[in-house]
């Protein structure tokens, strides 16, 4: 089993966990990403590696608590074990011959993002960080993605932590003072990575996004992953989960993230009420 | 002698596309002894020779005319690993019983049937303990636990290797659980197989994907496994690609099945969710899109349609599957080709658009091939649509292993003798090798291969 060896909680609704899982960890890489069900009856959810200890054979997810089954996560301590945990699965981000980057990376996406941040920066390769939270008390890990960033412009909706702008202004501005990077990577929001995307295609900046659409087996046999990328359709648990943001087709992906919505709702109220008391969340 | 066969209790049509229980209820003794009574005893049985696995029919057909059960479980046995699975989904109409000489002037005997009936007699009544056999010392092995996998596994066991089968999804037994449904194959049978392998002292390691987890090159050289199969099955879904087929409510039939069966999604106890529709389409005419036809009415659906673009003729599906599933109420519609799929303003499917087709002439094959009739399109209004083309087998074995040759649909390159591919040490058989085929083929590639395997190591 799949023993929770300690869990944190980031802000209000996110949570890192670091999960005993060696055969995971022996060879994890940023980018990559696991699938876990926390019991029995679970659903299949896919989560980004947030990092992972070879050594202690361990592996790191950070998860907002926005779903029954990351609800049903969060309610989970330390010392308890998940039903399954599969990996890792999918591609690793490509960071071969990098050396000017900027990551734009928004909400909860932060968490995923600062593993890729770190991995290039031991690289020797330049980072610029653009984080965007809606609030103060939603930023996560600032200290460490500063740490690793040779800029970090941090920005948030309501003007309390760093500048008030969107990350896609904040990039634009950026893009606009000349800055020339190699590769924008962006992590986040669907409509977020979509935005990023077009401003990158104004200054023709080759531009990777790290799609996470709604999974079950994570191995290509479902194809409910499935997104249009340059036409073509792709499998994101197989081929992805990072593409050529320029070329994904993000309003489609937008709609079949929310196939499941009405059931989502449902599950989502009935988890709450179970796992975190009512009027919690 | 009769010239009908006993027929088969089934839950009633209207009441079981309600429910996802098992809708053939299966022999009592005495049908089972009155439809042996039947078999003519050929000397040259032709059954035989329709059988993939070359299961001497007549043999333990006579045993039970002889109300000897556990005998007939035996001769079975000797040929076939998974005699309750194979007496449930084989296609018997074109194997054995197709070729049955009592079927010429009525019908032929009803061998899957009786085969289940012995299968199922004899895990009732069995208190046989399992033994495992003394180790060998040798260790293999096995990629997928689909039933080219568990036969592989089973078989070695039982010479006394130490057998390791690696599944990537967190629950064992392939098609068998993610696909086929719970109303034409319980789980618990599956379930009751696995169990078996386990006691012959066989680890089973679920989540765990090679290729990913694991390469099989690190399966030989640092872990110690001497020999590798690769039973890894068919998994990857086709689509038609036709504009629409990205909306939601579109499923491949992989998708929609391995919802409902692999992760229960009709239950309530279930989180894992699936969208009840109101009309669904099913395209394709095999097992598979009645099975997700079926399903689909389980689910509570209105209408159910199978969208086949050839005749009842050509339809692949096994015949007792298609009388099934149109006594619960699923309608064939047949010479008709999707070319679009509609959508609302919300983005859900809301029709299917097709065109009507006619058969032209023969080909050089014989078969009479599919042409549109001009002008002839409509739109079938549904607010799902679930794909079941086929699929072919997942690249991921291919693209992770150095070496591994495969064919141009994917196929993994087998020497047919041997089951041996283009690296020492591996084998590999059923779907993975083959395409989509049947459990009874898988499952005679992987007792094949075991064969193969034990003369490599000995
Ligand atoms: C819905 C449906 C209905 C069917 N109905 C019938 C029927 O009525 N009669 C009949 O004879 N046949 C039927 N078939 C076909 C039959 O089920 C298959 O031919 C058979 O199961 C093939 O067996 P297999 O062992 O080769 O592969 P599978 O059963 O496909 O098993 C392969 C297993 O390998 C696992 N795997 C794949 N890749 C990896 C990896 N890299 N690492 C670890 N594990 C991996 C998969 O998760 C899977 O569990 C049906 C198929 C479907 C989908
Ligand atoms: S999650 Fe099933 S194919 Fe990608």
């Amino acid at each position: 089993m799949y023993r929770i060896l300690e869990k944190e909680q980031l802000n209000a609704s996110v949570f890192r966990m670091v999960i005993e899982a060696p055969s995971v960890a022996r060879k994890a890489e940023a980018g990559q990403f696991i699938i876990l069900r926390t019991d029995e009856n679970g659903e299949r959810i896919p989560l980004t590696v947030a990092d992972y200890d070879r050594e202690r054979g361990s592996v790191t997810i950070v998860f907002s608590a926005v779903g029954a089954t990351t609800i049903r996560l969060s309610s989970m301590s330390q010392g308890e074990s998940l039903q399954d945990f599969v990996g890792p699965l999918g591609t690793p981000t490509e960071t071969e011959g990098l050396s000017r980057v900027c990551i734009v990376s928004g909400g909860v996406g932060a968490a995923i993002a600062y593993p890729v941040a770190k991995k290039l920066a031991s690289m020797g390769c330049c980072v610029h960080s653009v984080v965007g939270f809606r609030s103060r008390e939603l930023v996560v890990l600032e200290k460490e993605f500063e740490a690793v960033s040779d800029r970090f412009l941090p920005c948030s909706d309501d003007g309390t932590w760093g500048e008030k702008a969107l990350v896609t202004n904040v990039l634009q501005g950026l893009l606009e003072a000349g800055e020339k990077y190699d590769r924008v990577i962006t992590i986040g929001p669907l409509p977020m990575m979509k935005y990023v995307s077009l401003v990158t295609k104004r200054f023709s900046v080759p531009t990777v996004a790290s799609m996470n659409p709604i999974m079950i087996d994570g191995t290509g046999m479902c194809g409910g992953c499935r997104l249009t990328v340059g036409g073509v359709t792709k499998f994101a648990c197989v081929d992805g989960p990072e593409f050529d943001a320029h070329l994904v087709d993000f309003d489609e992906a937008i709609a079949r993230s929310s196939t499941y919505r009405e059931f989502e709702g449902h599950a989502r109220e009935q988890a709450c009420n179970l796992f975190l008391g009512e009027g919690n969340v | 002698m009769k010239k009908t066969r006993q027929p088969m209790p089934e839950q009633e049509a209207q009441v079981r596309r309600h429910n996802f229980d098992e809708v053939a209820l299966g022999y009592t003794p005495e049908m089972a002894v009155l439809e042996a009574e039947r078999c003519l005893q050929c000397k040259n049985p032709l059954c035989v020779a329709g059988c993939p696995v070359g299961i001497d029919i007549p043999g333990f057909i006579q045993k039970v005319k002889l109300g000897e059960f556990e005998e007939a479980f035996r001769i079975i046995d000797a040929q076939s690993s998974l005699p309750a699975v194979c007496g449930r989904v084989c296609p018997q109409e074109s194997q054995c019983e197709g070729k049955c000489i009592c079927g010429v002037k009525g019908e032929p005997i009803a061998i899957g049937r009786l085969e289940r009936f012995v299968a199922d007699t004899h895990y009732a009544q069995s208190t046989e303990k399992i033994v495992p056999p003394t180790p060998n010392g040798h260790k293999v092995a096995v990629i997928g636990s689909g039933p080219a996998g568990l036969t592989c596994a089973g078989e070695l066991a039982r010479r006394g290797y130490e057998v390791t089968v690696f599944e990537a999804l967190h629950k064992a037994g392939g098609v068998l659980v993610y696909g086929i449904p719970e109303f034409r194959l319980p789980k618990r049978i599956v379930e009751r197989e696995i169990e078996q392998l386990r006691a012959l002292g066989v680890k089973i390691e679920v989540n765990t994907v090679i290729g990913k987890t694991y390469s099989v090159e690190e399966l030989m050289k640092e872990m110690g496994f001497e020999a590798v199969f690769i039973g890894t099955g068919a998994g990857l879904p086709r689509f038609l690609e036709i504009e629409g087929e990205n909306l939601k409510g579109v499923y491949s039939a992989n998708e929609f099945l391995t919802r409902i069966n692999l992760m229960k999604a009709y239950r309530e106890d279930s989180s894992t969710p699936v969208l009840h529709a109101r009309r669904v389409a099913v395209v394709g005419g095999g097992n598979v899109a009645m099975d997700a036809a079926r399903s689909a009415l389980r689910l509570g659906a209105e209408k159910v349609y199978i969208v086949y673009r050839r005749s009842l003729e050509e339809l692949p599906a096994r015949r007792e599957e298609v009388e099934h599933a149109v006594q619960e109420g699923v309608e064939l519609m047949l010479l008709n080709n999707p070319v679009k799929v509609l959508g609302d303003d919300k983005g859900f499917v809301k029709a299917l658009r097709c065109v009507r087709m006619e058969l032209g002439e023969p080909d050089a094959s014989g078969r009479r091939a599919p042409k549109e009739i001009p002008d002839s399109e409509f739109d079938l209004e549904c607010d799902s649509v679930i794909i079941a083309i086929g699929t072919s087998p997942n690249p991921l074995m291919k693209n992770t292993t150095k070496g591994l040759e495969v064919n141009r649909r994917g196929g993994i390159v087998v020497a047919e003798q041997t089951g041996k591919t283009s690296l020492e040490g591996v084998y590999a058989g059923g779907d993975a090798v083959m395409g989509a085929a049947t459990v009874i083929l898988a499952m005679g590639a992987g007792k094949n291969a075991a064969a193969s395997i034990d003369r490599f190591l000995s």
